[in-house]
């Protein structure tokens, strides 16, 4: 089976979040960059799983620059095949989306997987995008995946059960936890990442959307305890501090 | 400058030889493969240790044995083994990283360290071709988990003296061990145990390699211990064990040299370990310091507390640059030898011979600042420090053991000026030039004229004064005491101390001055700031040592003129130690971490 997983990097969770360029940018400055962790726990090990029992590649695709090589090379390490880097820096959704249908377009991949959304922007868009370019079926939010006389059956948690879809192959799918679970790269797989190749390639698909500027939430205030006895001074506050009532 | 070329520095040299910044090796330059193994050792602990403290520690039955073998799965138990017996090849520090970060599991770091250090390494370099084919691809995976049996009940600090001895049998085909063996770490589930023994009424012991259902070998239960309580250590016990002659390691009589030079990498490799504990117990008093409030803030906002964190990073900084600088002068080595033709097991084994005064010093200081930093994480945390239900418990017992196996701090201090001086010796080393013109510039004017104020300038002079204050206290305690220095304990732990001191302040002296060499001085700036504190303390350390020694052996005007010399070469200038420590405090504060 030819499998294409989609990997995007995002900052740590515990990076400190600023912006430069007039709020327009994000700032890079000392953080320390993953590999979006819906898109490595469970799409790239749950296709590397698919690939263990099925047969078949694993290759992984990216959206930026060279400084991204980092997080290509830890999805290598942990087991994908090969990589592509689309040597573009990410503006939105749909060039990123776009970029990677132009690539995907031809190469008879029978399964592309990506995160259900990044921890950064949590757009929840490239996925379903590239379905569309791509003109293929897709299945958001799956939180399992098997394949099963040659579709896809995805089971999906909704409110109060599970839903499942069967999809022809090839489709698109988006990850969700629960798909499979976190592998750790271990060394032979860290050293074999060094000789896997990564190509790279161009692509000039204009963003359609403009950052106009970032804000941050803002500082959440001090919280005030209140004695249960205390129901009066409760209803005080209520009405002449925070103005709800 | 001297030179231009790499670590040019041998073993020992320096007490006597500057080091120029560009050629030590300073955490800063991992690589992003050593980083990524490092992230996955880090990985494992939080995904299959940290949760599992109290199960380990209550020895829940098989759990140690199948973290070990998960940590051999992963690879970890190979990164510095030669890839043809199934290991990575990589060098000596990136294994020593994956020391320090399983250095932060606790009882789990004591088993894996022992199974890859002491249980591994002797039949690696001193098996012969047979024995690495038959044992080490198994211990490299994890398959297989190996002991080391050295001490016995009659027989530690002493290691030569054990009574455990082999036998030829008859048809010539066994040696038949008798003896008893204590304190054997992974004991309890072992599958190979090195076996330290003398053959017949041999005067050194000679080293066996046992397997686990060899006939005559058994176990006693579990100790019961203060701290490292999920890792086994257990009495092991040989009734006319019989051991196939081949299994017999390296030469008959050649055991003693074995244990020292696996202990040499040992005592290199607990110190990497110790930096492990040391951030994580940062980290973690940190975060409570933030946390917990007293008189309506929370205690990081006080000074006595920033004091406390400031001094706990400094410390553990100065000890991981030093214990790297030592890994990456022992890969230096090993390469260089390598280049000239030498096997690389044995080329192994001579690289860290070289730096074996540097290995014992650093397992002093390692282990004690890791003992200072738990003791001071257990005061950050006040009552709760005090709990067995907080995390300061564990970290305050487990680190205790350090200062004591791998030879004891006291015994590796006396290596440490033992070794220094026999080398001097030798002829290895010339200790008595430098320390003859150190007594001759006692006898001169102080020439304070003309001094370099560029960067680290004024930091440098006060290295090479350090560096005068011991030659100037061994030499003359060497020139005095003669041959009855060698009893003359106190005054070696005095050399020693001062020695550690210089060394581990120099090093970070160096480290701080590339950092801002290669990355710019905003980078550097707060690492300087914990350079320049350490090596101001170390002043003082030194002083007080080299003080105690002399007037140990001095008297009259040669102990004024000596004191007085002490005082010139520990002098520096004045800083503000407080504002630096808050500084280094408030940035750890902010990142609610040890982040240097
Ligand atoms: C948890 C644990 C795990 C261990 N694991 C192993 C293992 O896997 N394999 C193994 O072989 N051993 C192991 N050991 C043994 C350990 O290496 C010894 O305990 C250690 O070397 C000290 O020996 P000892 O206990 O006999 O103390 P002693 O030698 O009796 O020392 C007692 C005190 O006297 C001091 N002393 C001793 N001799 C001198 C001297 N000449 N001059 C000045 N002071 C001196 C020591 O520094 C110490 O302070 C382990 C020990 C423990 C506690």
């Amino acid at each position: 089976m030819k499998i294409l997983v989609c990997i995007s990097q995002v900052p740590d969770t515990t990076s400190k979040i600023a912006f430069t360029d007039n709020n327009t940018r994000f700032n890079e400055d000392k953080v320390q960059f993953i590999v979006n962790p819906y898109d490595e726990w469970y799409a790239l090990v749950r296709a590397l799983e698919l690939k263990e029992s099925l047969g078949g590649t694993v290759t992984i695709i990216t959206v930026g620059p060279l400084a991204v090589e980092p997080i290509i090379r830890k999805a290598l390490a942990i087991g994908a095949d090969d990589a592509v880097r689309i040597d573009m820096d990410p503006q939105d959704a749909f060039s990123t989306a776009k970029s990677i249908a132009d690539y995907a377009r031809g190469k008879g991949f029978e399964l592309i997987l990506a995160g259900k959304e990044t921890i950064d922007f949590n757009g929840s868009e490239v996925g379903g995008m590239i379905a569309g370019l791509l003109d293929l079926p897709f299945i958001s939010l799956a939180s399992k995946l098997d394949i099963s006389n040659g579709s896809a059956v995805a089971e999906i948690d909704i409110e109060g059960g599970v839903e499942v879809t069967t999809s022809p192959l090839p489709c698109v799918i988006s990850a969700a936890k629960g798909m499979a679970e976190a592998r750790i790269p271990n060394m032979r797989g860290i050293m074999a990442a060094r000789t896997k190749n990564i190509e790279v390639i161009s692509s000039d698909v204009a963003p359609l959307v403009q950052v106009k500027a970032f804000t941050l939430p803002a500082p959440k205030s001090a919280v005030k305890l209140i004695d249960p006895s205390n129901m009066d001074q409760l209803v005080e506050l209520l009405h002449s501090e925070a103005k709800v009532i | 400058m001297e030179t231009t070329e790499k670590s040019t520095l041998k073993g020992g040299e320096f007490l006597i030889r500057e080091s120029d910044s560009a050629s030590v090796f300073i955490p800063e330059e991992w690589n992003e493969e050593q980083r990524m193994i490092a992230q996955s050792a880090q990985d494992f602990l939080d995904a299959e240790v940290h949760p599992n403290l109290d199960r380990i520690d209550k020895m829940e039955p098989g759990l140690m044995h199948s973290l070990l073998t998960k940590a051999g799965e992963l690879g970890l138990m190979g990164v510095s083994v030669p890839e043809e017996y199934g290991g990575f090849g990589k060098d000596f520090n990136t294994s020593m990283l994956v020391a320090e970060v399983a250095g932060a599991g606790f009882s789990f770091a004591v088993a894996l360290s022992a199974h890859t250090g002491i249980g591994t390494l002797p039949i690696l370099y001193y098996g012969n071709e047979a024995q690495k084919q038959k044992y080490i691809p198994k211990l490299t995976t994890g398959e297989w988990k190996a002991a080391y049996c050295l001490t016995e009940p009659s027989s530690g600090s002493d290691a030569n003296s054990g009574k455990t001895r082999a036998k030829l049998s008859a048809d010539g085909k066994h040696y038949v061990i008798n003896g008893q063996k204590m304190w054997i770490t992974n004991g309890g589930f072992a599958d190979v145990y090195t076996v330290f023994a003398k053959i017949d009424d041999d005067e050194n012991l000679s080293a066996f390699i046992v397997e686990r259902n060899f006939p005559g070998l058994s176990l006693n239960e579990e100790e019961k211990k203060m701290g490292i309580k999920g890792s086994s250590t257990v009495q092991v016990f040989f009734n006319d064990c019989e051991v196939p002659v081949e299994n017999l390691l390296s030469e008959r009589q050649n055991g003693f040299k074995i244990a020292v030079n696996i202990l040499n990498i040992g005592r290199i490799k607990l110190a990497a370990a110790a930096i492990g504990g040391c951030k994580q117990c940062i980290s973690t008093a940190v975060n409570y310091a933030n946390e917990r409030e007293q008189f309506g803030r929370s205690i990081s906002k006080y000074g006595a507390i920033r004091h406390k964190l400031a001094e706990m990073a400094i410390r553990t900084f100065a000890s991981e640059t030093a214990t790297y600088r030592i890994g990456q002068n022992i890969d230096d080595a090993f390469d260089a030898l390598v280049a000239g033709g030498m096997e690389p097991s044995k080329a192994k084994l001579k690289s860290v011979e070289q730096f074996a005064v540097e290995c014992a010093m650093l397992k002093v200081h390692g282990s004690e600042t890791l003992d200072y930093v738990v003791d001071e994480g257990v005061q950050v945390y006040g009552g709760m420090g005090y709990s067995a239900e907080a995390p300061m418990d564990r970290a305050y017992r487990d680190a205790r053991i350090n200062r004591i196996f791998e030879g004891t701090n006291e015994i590796n201090r006396m290596l440490t000026v033992d070794m220094m001086l026999k080398r001097a010796m030798k002829g290895e080393l010339d200790l008595m030039g430098p320390a003859t013109a150190v007594a001759a510039e006692l006898m001169s004017i102080p020439d304070f004229g003309d001094q370099d104020d560029s960067p680290f300038a004024a930091e440098k002079r006060t290295i090479a004064n350090f560096k005068k204050a011991v030659l100037m206290v061994a030499g003359a305690a060497v020139q005095k005491l003669m041959m009855t220095l060698a009893k003359e304990q106190e005054i070696l732990m005095n050399i020693a101390d001062m020695m550690i001191e210089l060394y581990v302040s120099e090093s970070v002296i160096l480290r701080a001055e590339k950092i801002s060499h290669k990355f710019g001085d905003a980078e550097a700036a707060l690492k300087t700031d914990m350079a320049k504190v350490y090596l101001n303390d170390a002043a003082d350390r030194i002083h007080i040592a080299g003080k105690n020694a002399l007037n140990a052996f001095t008297e009259g005007d040669e102990q004024r003129m000596m004191l007085m010399g002490l005082r010139r070469f520990t002098k520096v200038a004045p800083l503000n130690t407080k504002e630096l420590r808050q500084r280094i405090a408030l940035k750890m504060i902010e990142e609610n971490k040890y982040c240097f």
